[in-house]
């Protein structure tokens, strides 16, 4: 089957994709978008986050066929051309970064976050990202690079 | 394999008739687990996605009809104020990504006696409305579950939502389990006081090869209450009785040993979760403010 939907706001068109495969599979495979990570494929590391019509869900368990017709925003959509997005900028100055394999499901958990609720207490970013595993950081940083991107927010607005 | 996508509920009945092996798939988060490790392969996916009304929940003569794929984020945000049982069980579920797509239907598709639904629907004594092109039926949820990971479904029926009587009293939830987010309970409970009839009501989860009610408890408890005469004073309840109650849940449970725990760890514990919920709930009951008026 085909699959048409809309990515990092581009109309896009899958062709030839299997009933059963996930949308991840779709946009890592197919649409030539590896941004989003693949490691459990079981909704427990969440490093395949996207925002799917506006909520962060795991790519790994959306099949295909139901993200027809929707918007899709993954983590190389965050970005404005060559200018980081807020939380991107605030995870490389905040040393939030170790390998990096859980990063761009973080960003996009994230920035979800944010938009939602620009200033979060410390118990709204740790339950925002509690679907995110990160194996090398010990998340402290993490904890870090949220609260500087939710600072410099209210300090520009 | 063949994606079912029908566009309303008269066309998902359809073609849930026509393949009674399609699997409906609703948030995915069981079903897709499943696919992507090479679990299952069915012939055919019934996708609900776009069946508008799965999606909506209705309250009427003091009832709330939930849409079967109504997300757990959705029930937490919204509906805290009238099942508010429930909504502690989904906060409790996974996490954030999950919350955003799972549901109670699939919960009860799916039938896990882990799953966080289901001691909340049984506290609160719901109603499961199954439907299929022969006509529609409600099963009271504790006829349900008919055996580990097994439901009353027939295979042509689909649950269409779930019937929740509008909290006429303090309800809660709680639940065992390694770290907050992302676990599947240990074991867990749920617990409601239903002051309009003068009755309270529980559900244990991952205690038994279902989710059960601990009926005896609810007796013993009902009848306490009322000899006491605590529904007309508020008056506090006897550390005894708690105690009675939580030997009686406990006893309520036919737990095994797994990589979880051991049944008598998920025995001890369901009796703690049945003593503290109990306390939490009878104090917001007497603190109630008009509930007791002239009361001695
Ligand atoms: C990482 C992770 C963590 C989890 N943690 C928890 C947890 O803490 N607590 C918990 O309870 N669960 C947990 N789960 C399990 C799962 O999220 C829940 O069971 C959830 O409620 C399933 O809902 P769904 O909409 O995603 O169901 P789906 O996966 O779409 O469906 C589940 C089952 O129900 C059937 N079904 C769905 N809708 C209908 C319908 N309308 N009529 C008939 N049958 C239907 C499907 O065919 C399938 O058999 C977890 C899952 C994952 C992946
Ligand atoms: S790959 Fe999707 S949650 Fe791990
Ligand atoms: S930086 Fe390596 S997993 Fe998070």
């Amino acid at each position: 089957m085909h699959v048409a939907l809309t990515v990092n706001g581009r109309p896009l068109r899958a062709e030839d994709v299997w009933e059963g495969e996930s949308l991840l599979y779709v946009l890592r495979e197919r649409l030539g978008l590896p941004g989003s990570k693949n490691a459990c494929e079981q909704g427990e590391c969440g490093s395949c986050t996207v925002r799917l019509d506006g909520a962060p869900v795991c790519a790994c368990l959306v099949a295909a066929g139901q993200a027809e017709g929707s918007e899709v925003v993954t983590v190389e959509g965050l970005a404005d051309g060559e200018e980081l997005a807020p939380v991107q900028r605030a995870f490389l100055d905040a040393g939030a970064v170790q390998c990096g394999f859980c990063t761009p499901g973080l960003l996009v958990a994230a920035d979800a976050l944010l938009r939602r609720r620009p200033a979060p207490a410390d118990e709204d970013i740790r339950e925002a990202l509690a679907g995110n595993l990160c194996r090398c950081t010990g998340y402290e940083t993490i904890m870090d690079a949220v609260r500087l991107a939710a600072a410099r927010r209210s300090e520009g607005a | 394999m063949e994606f079912l996508r029908p566009a309303d509920w008269e066309e998902a009945l359809a073609a849930k008739a026509a393949h009674p092996g399609a699997v409906p798939l609703a948030g995915g988060t069981d079903v897709m687990v499943e696919l992507n490790l090479g679990l299952r392969r069915p012939e055919r996916l019934l996708d609900l996605s776009r069946v508008r009304e799965l999606h909506e929940w209705e309250t009427a003569a003091g009832s709330v009809r939930l849409g079967a794929s109504v997300p757990y984020a959705t029930i937490m945000e919204r509906l805290g104020h009238l099942l508010p049982g429930l909504a502690l069980a989904s906060r409790t579920v996974a996490s954030p990504q999950i919350r955003n797509r799972a549901g109670v239907g699939g919960n009860l598709g799916t039938a896990s006696p882990a799953g966080d639904a289901h001691p909340a629907l049984l506290a609160a004594g719901a109603e499961v409305e199954a439907a299929s092109v022969r006509g529609t039926r409600r099963i009271p949820v504790e006829a349900f579950y008919t055996g580990v990971k097994r439901n009353a479904l027939a295979p042509d029926e689909l649950i269409r939502a779930v019937h929740l009587p509008v909290a006429d009293g303090p309800q809660q939830y709680a639940k065992v389990g390694t770290r907050n987010a992302m676990v599947i309970a240990v074991c867990a409970f749920g617990l409601a006081l239903h002051p309009a009839t003068r009755t309270v009501r529980t559900g244990i989860g991952s205690a038994a090869p279902t989710p059960v009610r601990a009926d005896a408890a609810e007796e013993f408890l009902a009848g306490v209450l009322e000899e006491g005469r605590h529904w007309d004073t508020g008056r506090p309840l006897a550390s005894s009785a708690a105690a009675e109650f939580a030997a009686l849940c406990a006893a309520a449970c036919d737990p095994i040993d797994d990589v979880r725990s051991t049944a008598r760890y998920r025995r001890h514990a369901v009796g703690v979760l049945a003593r503290r919920t109990l306390a939490w709930a009878w104090e917001a009951h007497r603190a109630r403010p008009d509930a007791f008026e002239g009361a001695v």
